[in-house]
């Protein structure tokens, strides 16, 4: 039996006769050196044409000709260099984000230029009319503005007039109904102003309109882009490879692309890739990620695993039956699809303020012009100011009121090590009251550390360490977390399912189980934890390796506790597990040996009683959980499914960003209605001028752009706050 | 007045021009890294090897 390396060529894509190319994420890239250092290192290998590393989002593009290298060594050569790479297929999703910014920013841009061209002839004009400017003069002005502005804003009003014109086919108002109108008519009615010789004319303020919105959109799109880009990367960093049979080779392939009916071999201390049935070997599986139970299962020919399984003693031969990537247990599925049809649907502030707003502004503006009417105007200037109302009321600041906050809370989050996955999370978020924790992999580190190292000679420690680092054992690998060198031992051997052995300096030292070691019956471990016996010569130690708590957890606590938060841990974990981490957190109200309906029935019962919960969760069986809560987050450690649940994701090992995420959400909840307020008092300012039938082309423009000034200034204040 | 006729249309076109280049820019991916370059413009490899 062999074993080949990585098989990459399904990553690699032809682009152009005789050459490949890929997309890799590249991990420790930190400055501007490393550019130089990449390309350089990676244009030497033979036959590539093309290294260019893109340092917004931290992905190298390959070409090279077809035969002379293997996409292997583009890895091997970024090892050896120090940076981490790996082949990376941009997800559908994202090519279209991409393509997106693009033309958002092309309107932007046009937008842009109209308004600059727009506003320099209407200055003249202004000034024309309180001097001496001649009506030809003018009348030529306008019209220049007119070829300006009709055929920019028919191609930069795209965005809002199709969102508009889906709305009102859905039979609903949205913020853009409004701004589609009030554009449309202001558009309409100078071009018959203009034609009629008249003083004013709107082109300036249409366009300046949407220039303001579209730069709103612009840097919340290029905001939800980078955070995209990070989740995507992250992802292929995660993504992890099995060994599949051909025949009776080993090819190492990624996971997405196993097939239900291959044949699969696990190795001790890796996770299972697919959902899948034992067809030989033995081994113990740990299956906390899934179920959340610390305790490992053991498993034989016949028995069913699923992905996600950390396998511990035994290699084991298993038959895929269900594809990599789409591999959910039936129960969490069916679950899952009852939570997320069950959420209420939260109505956005943003779509709730347009809801009153739009019919208000019409209401108003059909109101002016009958009124101007009866009090005996011409019917010219009473449509002429009811469109004044529209125009000055076209929800300028209203429509960057949300947008501006959302777009700088979510740096703030991004900065807070929180990625955002729901756009509206950041309200939900802040309107939590109930934080429901999982225990294990969530409260504690998603891997198991030692825990009585205090109580061990730090020198023996180091040399069990370091004998730990020749096994792969999950034990093993936990212990060797310990070590200070990555230098394993010469001569170690490991006994499959016994140990690890190492002669050092003419003493012999043993690792392994209580048996291997000689000293059967001394020792005894603590309830959930794992012992691994350690002798060296005549000393020995019983390390304790059990899951710790993550190192903030204890003043995380205390900090939501302050905040008023109502705090719980539902755990599928034995009671004799969750109780000490309970007690240690200073948390009374826990459940322990919950199945994932358990779960929900119990944040289902909160919810009724008119609680927001939080649920934060890693585990395959709280992906349900997440999706019933009012918001979730998930540890970036989590399981893809339940990733892919939550409404935002945290990084690292600390829970230091749950309490931050809180923070953020609150303030930017508060900034938003502030910002809602501002545009409110601006409109019951500028409405009754605009009614009054006061408004001139300037005002109209010094309001507008005032107006958006004021709220996308307050918005920046979502920044500030040390965490 | 007369000369208006055409020095607006000229500012206009000079205008276009600029918004021409900018779409041109973006189109060939000269903003698809904004970081990066902001990092490549201190690096002195064009200097030292000519022929790397």
């Amino acid at each position: 039996m062999t074993e080949t390396a990585l098989d990459l060529s399904l990553y690699a894509k032809p682009c152009g006769p005789g050459t490949l190319e890929m997309d890799l994420a590249v991990e420790g890239v930190a400055c501007g050196g490393c550019i130089a250092r990449i390309e350089g290192a990676v244009r030497k290998l033979p036959g590539v044409t093309e290294a260019r590393l893109n340092f917004t989002n931290r992905r190298l593009h390959v070409a090279w000709c077809e035969g002379v290298l293997e996409p292997a060594q583009i890895i091997e050569t970024l090892q050896a260099n120090g940076y981490r790479g790996h082949p990376f297929v941009p997800l559908r999703a994202e090519e279209e984000e991409a393509a997106t910014a693009r033309r958002l920013t092309r309107y932007l841009a046009v937008a842009g230029f109209a308004t600059m061209n727009i506003m320099l002839l209407s200055v003249s004009v202004w000034s024309g009319n309180a001097s001496d400017i001649t009506p030809e003069t003018r009348d030529f002005f306008h019209w220049a503005s007119a070829l300006i502005a009709l055929p920019a804003a028919a191609y930069a009003g795209q965005p809002f007039f199709t969102s508009a014109w889906r709305a009102l086919r859905a039979r609903s108002l949205n913020m853009d109904v409004p701004i589609s109108l009030g554009v449309v008519l202001a558009l309409a009615m100078s071009v018959i102003e203009t034609a009629n010789h008249a003083e004013n004319a709107y082109f300036d303020s249409a366009i300046m309109l949407l220039f303001f919105l579209l730069v709103g959109r612009t840097l919340d799109h290029a905001m939800r882009r980078k955070t995209r880009a990070v989740a995507g990367n992250l992802a292929a960093l995660k993504a992890e490879t099995a060994r599949r049979f051909v025949g009776d080779e080993l090819v190492s392939v990624p996971v997405a692309v196993l097939e239900a009916g291959d044949r699969v071999l696990v190795k001790p201390g890796e996770r299972v890739p697919a959902d899948g049935q034992v067809i030989g070997g033995g081994s113990e599986i740990d299956e906390s990620l899934i179920t959340g139970e610390t305790a490992r299962r053991k498993v034989a020919a016949g028995a069913n695993v699923y992905a996600g399984s950390l396998n511990y003693s035994g290699a084991l031969t298993l038959r895929v039956t269900a594809a990599g990537g789409d591999s959910v247990i039936d129960e969490i599925e069916h679950l899952l699809e009852k939570a997320a049809s069950a959420r209420s649907a939260t109505r956005r502030l943003a779509d709730r303020a347009a809801g009153v707003y739009a019919p208000v502004v019409h209401v108003t503006a059909a109101l002016t012009f009958v009124g101007w009417l009866i009090a005996g105007a011409s019917l010219h200037d009473a449509v002429v100011t009811a469109i004044a109302v529209l125009i000055i009321t076209c929800p300028c600041a209203l429509s960057l009121a949300i947008p501006a906050v959302q777009v700088v809370a979510s740096g703030a989050l991004f900065r807070a090590g929180v990625i955002l996955n729901a756009g509206d999370a950041v309200e939900r978020l802040a309107e939590a009251d109930t934080v429901i924790f999982d225990k294990t992999g969530t409260l504690t580190l998603p891997e198991p550390r030692i825990s009585n190292a205090a109580d061990i000679d730090p020198e023996l420690l180091q040399v069990a360490a370091r004998l730990a680092l020749t096994s792969r054992h999950p034990l093993a690998v936990a212990l060797a977390r310990e070590a200070q060198t990555r230098m394993p031992y010469d001569g170690a051997i490991e006994e499959p399912g016994q140990g690890v052995r190492a002669v050092i300096d003419g003493v012999e030292a043993r690792l392994g189980s209580a048996e291997f070691c000689g000293l059967a019956g001394r020792l005894a471990a603590g309830p959930g934890a794992s012992l691994i016996v350690f002798r060296y010569g005549e000393r020995s130690a019983a390390l304790a390796i059990e899951q710790a708590l993550r190192p903030d957890a204890v003043a995380v606590m205390k900090r939501l506790a302050a905040m008023k938060f109502d705090l719980r841990i539902l755990s599928g974990d034995q009671p004799g597990a969750v109780a000490p981490i309970a007690a240690a957190l200073g948390i009374t109200q826990w459940r322990a040996g919950l199945k994932p309906a358990d779960k929900i029935a119990l944040i289902e019962d909160l919810k009724h009683r008119g609680r927001r919960v939080l649920m934060v969760g890693d585990g395959l069986n709280d992906a349900p959980s997440l999706a019933a809560a009012h918001v979730s987050l998930s540890p970036i450690s989590a399981a893809d499914v339940t990733q892919a649940q939550a409404d935002a994701v945290f990084l690292g090992d600390r829970l230091g960003p749950v309490a931050d995420a809180i923070g953020i959400a609150r303030r930017a909840r508060a900034l938003m209605t502030q910002n809602l307020w501002l545009a409110a008092v601006y409109n019951g300012i500028a409405v009754p001028v605009a009614i009054a039938g006061l408004v001139t082309p300037l005002i109209a423009a010094l309001a507008m752009s005032g107006s958006s000034m004021m709220v996308t200034l307050n918005a920046l204040r979502a920044r500030g706050g040390r965490s | 007045m007369n000369v208006l006729i055409y020095l607006i249309p000229a500012a206009v076109g000079l205008g276009l021009l600029g918004l021409v280049a900018f779409l041109w820019a973006l189109r060939s991916g000269q903003y698809s890294d904004v970081e990066g370059a902001a990092l490549r413009v201190l690096s002195d490899d064009d200097i030292e090897g000519h022929g790397g």
